[in-house]
C-alpha cells in the first residue's frame, strides 16, 4: 500500500514536471497557440483512449460505440456551462455528464455483455448510434445543429490535468484487485468464473468506468471547441479512439499516449496537404498496422517501479 | 393497398442491403474478418461499371460482369496487400487495417474523380409494372431476383463444390486445413474474389437504380449490411440474405408508421434485442465452451 | 488505498485551482497583416468526409477568383497593386478540425482573411479562434441564422457569409408558394441531419399561411425514398417543400416522378447545382421551383454570363451554387481591402462589415448590420430539366 503511494507520489511529481516545463516553453515561444491547441486534441483523445483501453485491452471486450458516451459527457457540460458559465458549472456538468454516461453505460452493459466479440462491437455501436439519434431529435439538444457559443472553460492546463488523473485513477484501477479480476476476465473468462469471480460484474465495471472516462473527455471537447453536434459523435469518431487504442498496442497505456501524441502530430502536419490528407492518413494507418501489428509499443509498458527497482537492484550490486 | 405497395420497397430495399451483406459474411465466415472496406469495394464496382459504360459503350450486361471481374481483382489484391501480411495477428489488428483500406479507397477515389455525385449512364431502361395501385420497376424485380439467386449459387458453391468444402475446411481450422492438403492462401483469395465481385454486381444494379454514384457511396450501406449480416447470423449465407430483408423492411415500417426520424434507432434497437435474445444471430448457432 | 486516493484528490484540487485563478487572459493581438508585396487568404475547406463534394466547389470557386484578381492586376491597397496568396486546409469535414485549422491560418499562415469552412457547424467552430486572432472569416454556405450572432444579440465582428440565412430563404419560399403559386397544402420532406435543412423548415413553418400537411425526414446520404414518398401519395397536398441538398433531393425528384407524383416540388438553394437534373433525370425535372442566388435568364449583371463562361472554361463543368458563392467571397474581401486601403485582417473585417452595391456574380449585395448579405432572392422552375421562368421575391 504504502509503495503504492510512493510511485503514485513520483508519477504526479513527473506530471507537475511536464506541466512546469509546458508552460516555460510557452512562456519562451516555443510552443505557439497551433502547438498548444494540438496538445489540448491529443490530451482529450488520450482520456477517450485510456478508457477505451481499459474495455479493449484489459477487460478483452470489443466496444465500438465509445463517442456515444463522450458525447453524453459534452452535452451535459454544455447544458450546464450554458446555464452556469463558470469553472464551478464546468466541475458541475462534467460530474453530471460522468454520472449520466455511467448510468446509461449499466443500462447498455448489462444486457450487450454477455454477448462476445464482433457481435459486441455492433450491439455497442449500434447503442452509440442510438444515442446520436435521440441527441438529434431532443429539442434541449438543439437537434442538428448542436450547442455553440459555449463558454470556453478548457485550457490546456486543466486537460492535461484531467489526463493526468484519469490515468493514474485508471492504471490504479487496473492495479486494484478488482483490476486483476478484469484481466483475468481478458485472459481466460472460464477459467476465471470458476475461480469464483463474477465476469460479468467486472466486465461491466470496466465499461462503465471506460464510459465515464469518455464522459470527461466529452466534456473537455465541448469546452474547448465551444459548439458540440450529434455529428461529432458518429461512428467514425468511435473508429478514431478505437485506432488510437490498437495503434498503440491493446493494453498498454503508454502504448495509447504514443499513439494518441503520433495521430495528432500526423493530422496537424497532414492538413497542409488539401484532398491529399485523408490519403496519406489511411496509407499511414495501413503501413503502421502492418509493419507493427502489435502496435507501436505491444504491451510493453512505462514503469517507475521498473526503473525504480532496477537502479535498486543496480545500487545493491554495486555494493 | 398503402400497405403492400410499402411492403414492396421493404422487399426491394432489403434486397440491395442483402446483396451486400451476402459479402461481408462470406469473407468473415472464412477468416473471421469484419471487411469494412466492402462497402468500398461497391463503390469500385459502380464506378467501373460507369466508365465502363460511358467510355467504351458496353451493355448493362456486359459492365456487370466487367465489374465483378474487376472487383474481384481487387479483392484479392487488397487481400494480399493488406490482410494477408496480418494473418496471424490479432483480430482486431487486421479490422483497423481494414478500416483503413476503407478510408484510402474512399479518399483515393474521391482525390482522383472528386467527391460529388455523377449520374449513372441508363444503360437499361426503367419500366415499371403497375398491378392496380401497386406498381414495380424492372430494376427493382432484377435486384431482387439477383440477391436471391447469387444466394443459393453461394450455397451450392459453398456446400457442393471442391473449393466450396475447401473454404468451410479453412473456416473451421486453417492450421488442420493446411495438413490434409489444402492451399490455404488460396482459398482465402477465392473467398475475396468472389465476396468482392458480389460487391462489384451490387454496385452495377444500385448505381443503374438510384442513378447517383459518389466515392462515399458505400460507407452508409456498408455499415447497414454489416448490421443485416450480424443480425442474420455472421458467417451465414441465408442469414446474410435473411438480416438484409429484416432491416430493408424494419426501416420501411418505421418510416410508413410515421417515425422516420427515428429509422436507424429503431433499427439498431431490434439488432440489440434480437442480439440479447439471440447472441449469434437470427440463424446463428450459439456455441458452448466446452472447459 | 484510501490514502491514496485523497492524496491524488488533492494535489489535483490544488492543481485546478492554479489553473483557473492563474490563467489569465493573454494580451490581445491588432491582427494580421500583408508582409511584402502579397496579401495571403486562407482556406478552411472540407476537402475530405461528408461534406467534401460543397467543400471542393467552394475550393474551385475560390481558387477561380484568386487566379482572375491576380491576372487582372491584382489588389490595389492605396496606390499599391497587390496579388493575392491562396493558403488551402483540408478540414476533413470535422468540426474540431475546422478549429485547429483555424488557428494555423491566422497564427502559422498569418493570413488576413479566411474564407470556409463551408458548414455552420464547422464555422461556429472556427470562429472563437478567428476571434481570438482578429481575423474576419467568411463562409459561403453557414445559413444558420445565429452564426453571425453573439449570445446577447450583439454581431460577431469576425463572422461574414456570402449566402442568405435560413430564415431569409425559408419565409421567402413560404410566401411565394402561398401568394404566388397559390398553394394551400404543402407536404415537407426534410434532412433530418443537417442544420440547414432544419432552419428552413423552421422558418418555412413559422411564415407559410396554408396548412402543412405532413413533414417527414430523410438522413443525409439515403438513397431510397421510396417508402416516404408511397406515404405522401396517399395524402392530399399541392407541393412538397423539401429542405436538403441536391444529392438527395434529385433523388427523390426522380423517385417521386417515376411513382407518379406529379405535384410541385420546392426547394432552396441547396437544389442550385447542375446536379440536381443530372441526378432527377432530365425528364422528371419538371415543376420544380428553387430559390436561387443567381440566374442565367435574368441576371442581376452582367457578372453572371463572365462567370459561368469562365467556370465552364477553366473547370469544363457546368457552375453550380456554393463555388459562385465561395468566388463573391474573395471579390468581397478584395473589396474590403480596397476601400480601407489596409491588408490588416481587422480593417478588412470593418470593410466587410460596411460592404454596400457590391456587384458580385451571385447579386447586388450590401451587407446589413448581422452580417448577412441583403440580396434579392429568385425564384427559378424548372420544366424538362431547364429554366423555365425566374422571378425574384421581396
Amino acid at each position: 500500500m504504502k509503495k503504492n503511494l510512493k510511485y503514485n507520489a513520483i508519477w504526479l511529481g513527473i506530471a507537475v514536471l511536464g506541466w512546469v516545463l509546458i508552460n516555460v516553453f510557452e512562456g519562451v515561444g516555443i510552443i505557439d497557440q497551433f502547438a498548444e491547441n494540438t496538445l489540448v486534441l491529443i490530451g482529450i483523445n488520450i482520456i477517450l483512449a485510456t478508457g477505451l483501453n481499459l474495455i479493449i485491452g484489459f477487460s478483452g471486450q470489443f466496444s465500438l460505440g465509445h463517442a456515444g458516451f463522450m458525447a453524453l459527457g459534452a452535452y451535459a457540460a454544455a447544458l450546464v456551462t450554458q446555464a452556469i458559465p463558470t469553472e464551478g458549472g464546468f466541475v458541475l456538468g462534467t460530474v453530471i455528464g460522468m454520472l449520466l454516461a455511467g448510468v446509461v453505460a449499466l443500462i447498455i452493459g448489462i444486457p450487450t455483455l454477455r454477448l462476445k466479440g464482433d457481435y459486441l462491437a455492433i450491439a455497442t455501436m449500434g447503442a452509440a448510434e442510438i444515442i446520436r439519434i435521440i441527441l438529434v431529435n431532443l429539442k434541449i439538444t438543439n437537434g442538428p445543429a448542436g450547442l455553440y457559443g459555449l463558454p470556453q472553460l478548457a485550457n490546456w492546463s486543466l486537460v492535461y490535468i484531467l489526463v493526468v488523473v484519469t490515468t493514474i485513477f485508471t492504471v490504479n484501477f487496473i492495479h486494484s484487485r478488482n483490476g486483476r479480476a478484469i484481466l483475468s476476465v481478458r485472459e481466460d473468462e472460464i477459467a476465471a468464473e470458476s475461480m469464483g469471480i463474477n465476469t460479468t460484474k467486472f466486465k461491466v465495471a470496466a465499461f462503465v468506468f471506460g464510459g465515464m472516462t469518455a464522459a470527461i473527455g466529452g466534456a473537455l471537447h465541448a469546452n474547448y471547441i465551444q459548439t458540440i453536434a450529434p455529428n461529432d459523435f458518429g461512428i467514425m469518431e468511435s473508429i478514431n479512439i478505437l485506432i488510437i487504442v490498437v495503434m498503440g498496442g491493446i493494453g498498454s497505456m503508454t502504448g495509447t499516449f504514443a499513439a494518441a501524441a503520433l495521430l495528432g502530430i500526423l493530422d496537424m502536419i497532414l492538413q497542409g496537404f488539401g484532398a491529399l490528407r485523408m490519403v496519406l492518413y489511411s496509407l499511414a494507418l495501413i503501413l503502421i498496422m502492418i509493419f507493427r501489428p502489435k502496435g507501436l509499443l505491444g504491451t510493453w509498458e512505462f514503469s517507475v517501479k521498473r526503473l525504480f527497482n532496477r537502479n535498486k537492484k543496480k545500487a545493491k550490486e554495486g555494493a | 393497398m398503402q400497405i403492400l405497395q410499402q411492403l414492396i420497397n421493404g422487399l426491394s430495399l432489403g434486397s440491395i442491403y442483402a446483396l451486400l451483406a451476402l459479402g461481408y459474411t462470406m469473407v468473415y465466415g472464412i477468416i473471421k474478418l469484419i471487411n469494412f472496406a466492402h462497402g468500398d469495394v461497391y463503390m469500385l464496382g459502380a464506378f467501373w461499371g460507369y466508365y465502363m459504360i460511358n467510355t467504351f459503350h458496353v451493355g448493362f450486361w456486359t459492365a456487370l460482369i466487367l465489374s465483378m471481374i474487376f472487383c474481384a481483382i481487387i479483392g484479392v489484391i487488397v487481400e494480399f496487400l493488406a490482410y494477408r501480411p496480418l494473418r496471424d495477428s490479432p483480430r482486431i489488428v487486421v479490422l483497423i487495417t481494414a478500416i483503413g483500406v476503407s478510408f484510402l479507397l474512399e479518399n483515393g477515389m474521391s482525390y482522383l474523380f472528386s467527391s460529388s455525385p455523377r449520374d449513372f449512364p441508363q444503360a437499361m431502361v426503367m419500366h415499371r409494372y403497375h398491378l392496380g395501385s401497386l406498381s414495380i420497376s424492372n430494376v427493382q424485380v432484377l435486384i431482387l431476383v439477383t440477391s436471391i439467386v447469387l444466394m443459393i449459387l453461394l450455397q451450392l458453391i459453398i456446400k457442393r463444390t471442391r473449393m466450396g468444402k475447401a473454404m468451410r475446411a479453412v473456416s473451421v481450422d486453417p492450421e488442420a486445413a493446411q495438413l490434409i492438403g489444402i492451399n490455404v492462401d488460396h482459398t482465402i483469395s477465392f473467398t475475396f474474389a468472389l465476396g468482392s465481385a458480389l460487391a462489384g454486381a451490387a454496385g452495377v444494379m444500385i448505381g443503374l437504380y438510384y442513378n447517383s454514384i459518389d466515392p462515399l457511396m458505400g460507407m452508409t450501406p456498408g455499415i447497414k449490411a454489416f448490421v443485416a449480416a450480424v443480425l442474420g447470423g455472421i458467417g451465414l449465407i441465408p442469414g446474410a440474405a435473411l438480416g438484409g430483408f429484416v432491416i430493408g423492411l424494419v426501416e420501411t415500417a418505421v418510416q410508413a408508421m410515421g417515425f422516420s426520424a427515428f429509422r436507424d434507432a429503431a433499427v439498431y434497437a431490434i439488432l440489440i434485442v434480437i442480439l440479447i435474445i439471440r447472441p449469434a444471430g437470427i440463424l446463428g448457432k450459439t456455441t458452448r465452451e466446452k472447459v | 488505498m484510501k490514502k491514496m486516493k485523497i492524496a491524488t484528490l488533492a494535489a489535483t484540487a490544488m492543481m485546478l485551482a492554479a489553473v483557473f485563478t492563474g490563467c489569465a487572459n493573454k494580451a490581445g493581438t491588432s491582427g494580421n497583416s500583408a508582409s511584402g508585396d502579397t496579401i495571403t487568404i486562407g482556406g478552411n475547406f472540407e476537402l475530405s468526409g461528408a461534406a467534401a463534394a460543397y467543400g471542393s466547389a467552394m475550393q474551385r470557386g475560390v481558387k477561380l477568383a484568386v487566379t482572375k484578381i491576380n491576372k487582372d492586376g491584382g489588389v490595389k491597397v492605396g496606390d499599391k497593386k497587390m496579388k493575392l496568396k491562396l493558403v488551402t486546409k483540408d478540414n476533413k469535414s470535422d468540426n474540431a478540425s475546422a478549429a485547429s485549422i483555424a488557428t494555423n491560418l491566422t497564427t502559422q499562415t498569418k493570413a488576413s482573411a479566411v474564407i470556409g469552412p463551408i458548414t455552420s457547424g464547422a464555422g461556429l467552430a472556427a470562429l472563437p479562434n478567428m476571434t481570438k486572432a482578429k481575423v474576419p472569416l467568411i463562409t459561403p454556405g453557414g445559413t444558420q441564422d445565429s452564426l453571425t450572432l453573439q449570445k446577447n444579440g450583439k454581431v460577431q465582428p469576425y463572422m461574414f457569409r456570402s449566402c442568405f440565412e435560413d430564415s431569409f430563404q425559408g419565409k421567402a419560399l413560404a410566401k411565394y408558394v402561398y401568394n404566388t403559386m397559390k398553394l394551400k397544402n404543402v407536404a415537407i420532406l426534410g434532412d433530418k441531419s443537417t442544420d440547414y435543412a432544419q432552419g428552413l423548415i423552421k422558418a418555412f413553418k413559422g411564415e407559410y399561411k396554408g396548412k402543412i400537411v405532413t413533414t417527414e425526414y430523410y438522413q443525409a446520404g439515403d438513397k431510397d425514398f421510396n417508402t416516404l414518398l408511397t406515404k405522401l401519395k396517399s395524402k392530399n397536398y399541392d407541393a412538397i417543400f423539401v429542405p436538403g441538398y441536391y444529392s438527395e433531393a434529385g433523388l427523390i425528384i426522380r423517385q417521386a416522378r417515376e411513382m407518379g407524383i406529379d405535384k410541385p416540388i420546392v426547394g432552396a438553394d441547396g437544389f442550385a447545382d447542375p446536379k440536381l437534373v443530372s441526378i432527377a433525370g432530365k425528364s422528371n425535372a419538371s415543376n420544380i421551383y428553387y430559390t436561387t442566388h443567381f440566374d442565367a435568364k435574368a441576371p442581376a449583371n452582367n457578372k453572371v454570363a463572365d462567370y459561368l463562361k469562365l467556370y465552364k472554361d477553366t473547370y469544363g463543368d457546368d457552375a453550380g451554387t456554393f463555388d459562385a458563392l465561395s468566388y463573391d467571397a474573395v471579390y468581397m474581401i478584395k473589396q474590403a481591402i480596397e476601400t480601407e486601403k489596409s491588408t490588416n485582417s481587422v480593417k478588412i473585417a470593418e470593410g466587410l462589415a460596411k460592404l454596400k452595391n457590391f456587384q458580385g456574380v451571385t447579386g447586388t449585395i450590401t451587407m446589413d448590420k448581422y452580417h448577412n448579405p441583403q440580396k434579392p432572392v429568385i425564384v427559378t422552375k424548372l420544366m424538362d430539366g431547364t429554366e423555365a421562368e425566374a422571378t425574384a421575391v421581396k
